[in-house]
């Protein structure tokens, strides 16, 4: 059991080191990386966990960083503590009765809903000129960071020095509180419920009450992802919450392997990364993920994540435990 | 009385499946339901269970009208039940399952950031009914890996950790061994009496089991009750022998 904790040690460290010794460029692919992490987080306690697989998530990502940049283009409220805490807030606002009607639904009825709630949220992005500014969407003004406002700092150096530390605090923060959920009361009955709805409810447990509870936590998370992902992006438009995003968020928790609490954030490491090589030297780079989700799916349905404990249990160190 | 049917009518379109069921259980008693395939038996018990609504009649559990109001509220009201077809949570331990069971009756279900891990009662409550239903060893084996009857332990185990006042089996020994059968009642039995249950009710095919435990068996023939007594006077029931239990003498 100590051989995981000196591995999470290990990257860690690298972490906080990484801006000291790699290139900019590669550090600022750092930032949607920790961003998408915190909503595949909350994603993965719908899916992982509860067993619903939420086509519509973008949704939420939008209305985190819809939430950001509206907070500090109209309201000139700057603070990205104030910002990210109205993320949540607003995306929870939005799930409660999305969730609500959602959650009466699994499988693929749960995830053509989600999606159709999207798509309105899309259209509504992309419509309503005046309020979000239709397809140019709205800049995402440099928030101040614990109260400090970075104002010597480019672009540049603001983003791969405090924005980089900020991310990471709230990466490990929203994983801190997401390791305590999952093992909480109330994680183990969102697994009966993923195993077996029926035996749950004879149990005792509501599936619909716990299902929805499920979706407004990963919301919430969605929500402050969302808003984290809008300052390196800059400026936020609707593709943020088109349905391709959506689907970009389950290919990252497939990638990674849902069925392990890191999985998710190794498959958002992975995209990001993955999707940057293959743009910078081929621009067709959908093509090459759809041949590698395919290949996931029937050859490694755990995900990297599934591939390394394979790999693990094979080596002579682990054999020689057991 | 702790459960009471009362001229229960249950037709699906034009079939009838129950046929006004009139019956009683009270505190002390193990009752057995019998009866041919066909004769209403799993009517009768998701009937009772609150799992479906009337077409006429009442089902009372301790003086509340419980139909149709479905498996949360009725474990809640202290009713329990289990499966004929086994129900596991394949992915979780032993001892997550009944965990889930304590963690349901104690109301913590929606403690968000509360340690399960830390939580004394919950280890020790779903500990204490492992080793009633011999699990102990295996707190931590997968559940999907555990053998058939085991299964079919557990999930009944998961049922008495909500500790009920009374639980409803369906088929509890279903899909397990001859051989094995009555160990299993007799962990049931056990398990019961330690738990404190007022009342088992099962529905049971294997006339050994229905004979050797049983206070009192109600025999159900076409939706109605043919026979409702102790297991001496259902023995003697000439009609009974020749609809329910004569098939037992008939090699399978």
């Amino acid at each position: 059991m100590r051989a995981p904790f000196t591995v999470l040690a290990a990257v860690g460290a690298a972490l906080l080191v990484l801006p000291q010794f790699a290139a900019p460029y590669y550090v600022t692919l750092m930032l949607p990386f920790m961003a998408y992490a915190v909503v595949l987080l909350g994603f993965n306690l719908l899916f992982g966990y509860t067993g619903l697989v939420s086509f519509g998530h973008a949704l939420f990502i939008g209305v985190g960083a819809y939430t950001g940049a509206v907070l500090t283009t109209r309201f000139g409220v700057r603070h990205i503590e104030v910002i990210l805490l109205a993320a949540g807030l607003a995306a929870a606002v939005v799930a409660a009765p999305v969730g609500a009607l959602c959650v009466r639904y699994v499988k693929i009825y749960f995830g053509m809903l989600t999606l159709a709630f999207g798509m309105v949220f899309y259209t509504f992005l992309l419509k309503f000129y005046r309020l979000t500014g239709g397809d140019e969407g709205m800049r995402m003004l440099r928030p101040s960071l614990l109260g400090q406002e970075w104002a010597g700092f480019s672009k540049t150096a603001y983003l791969i020095g405090p924005y980089y530390y900020f991310s990471l605090a709230v990466l490990v923060l929203a994983t801190g509180i997401m390791w305590r959920i999952v093992g909480s009361p109330f994680g183990l009955c969102l697994k009966t419920i993923r195993d077996n709805p029926v035996k749950a409810e004879s149990l005792g447990l509501s599936v619909p009450r716990h299902r929805w509870y499920a979706f407004m936590v990963s919301a919430v998370y969605a929500g402050v992802g969302g808003a984290l992902l809008a300052t390196p992006t800059g400026n936020v438009d609707p593709t943020l919450a088109y349905w391709t995003q959506s689907g970009n968020v389950v290919f990252m928790v497939l990638l990674g392997g849902f069925s392990s609490f890191f999985g998710p954030i190794l498959g958002a490491f992975a995209f990001i990364f993955l999707q940057d090589a293959v743009m910078s030297v081929f621009p067709y780079w959908r093509l090459v993920f759809g041949a590698v989700l395919a290949a996931l799916v029937i050859a490694a349905p755990g995900g990297l994540m599934g591939l390394i404990g394979s790999i693990a249990r094979r080596s002579p160190f682990e054999a020689a435990r057991s | 009385m702790i459960l009471e049917a009362r001229d229960v009518r249950k037709s699906y379109g034009a079939f009838v499946a129950l046929d006004g069921v009139t019956l009683a259980i009270g505190e002390d008693e193990f009752v057995s339901i019998i009866g041919p395939n066909g004769a209403g038996k799993s009517t009768l018990i998701n009937v009772l269970t609150g799992a479906l609504e009337l077409s006429a009649g009442s089902v009372r559990f301790r003086d509340r009208d419980i139909a149709g109001i479905g498996p949360v509220a009725l474990a809640r009201l202290g009713m329990a039940r289990s499966f004929q077809l086994v129900q596991i949570f394949p992915e979780l331990t032993v001892l997550e399952t009944l965990q889930a069971a304590v963690v349901s009756r104690l109301g913590l279900s929606a403690k968000l950031f509360s340690s399960l891990r830390s939580d004394p009662r919950v280890q020790a409550d779903a500990m204490e009914v492992a080793a009633l239903f011999g699990l102990a060893d295996r707190a931590r084996t997968p559940t999907r890996a555990l053998p058939q009857g085991d299964k079919k332990l557990l999930d009944v185990a998961s049922a008495f950790t909500l500790r009920p006042q009374i639980i409803l089996l369906d088929e509890p020994t279903s899909g397990v061994s001859t051989a094995d059968k009555h160990a299993v009642m007799e962990i049931l039995v056990g398990a019961a009496r330690q738990i404190g249950l007022r009342a088992i009710v099962q529905v049971e095919h294997d006339m050994d089991i229905v004979f050797g435990y049983s206070d009192r068996i109600i025999a159900l023939h076409q939706g109605r009750v043919l026979a409702d007594g102790a297991p001496a006077a259902i023995q003697a029931d000439a009609r009974v022998v020749e609809t329910v239990i004569g098939r037992r003498a008939a090699p399978c």
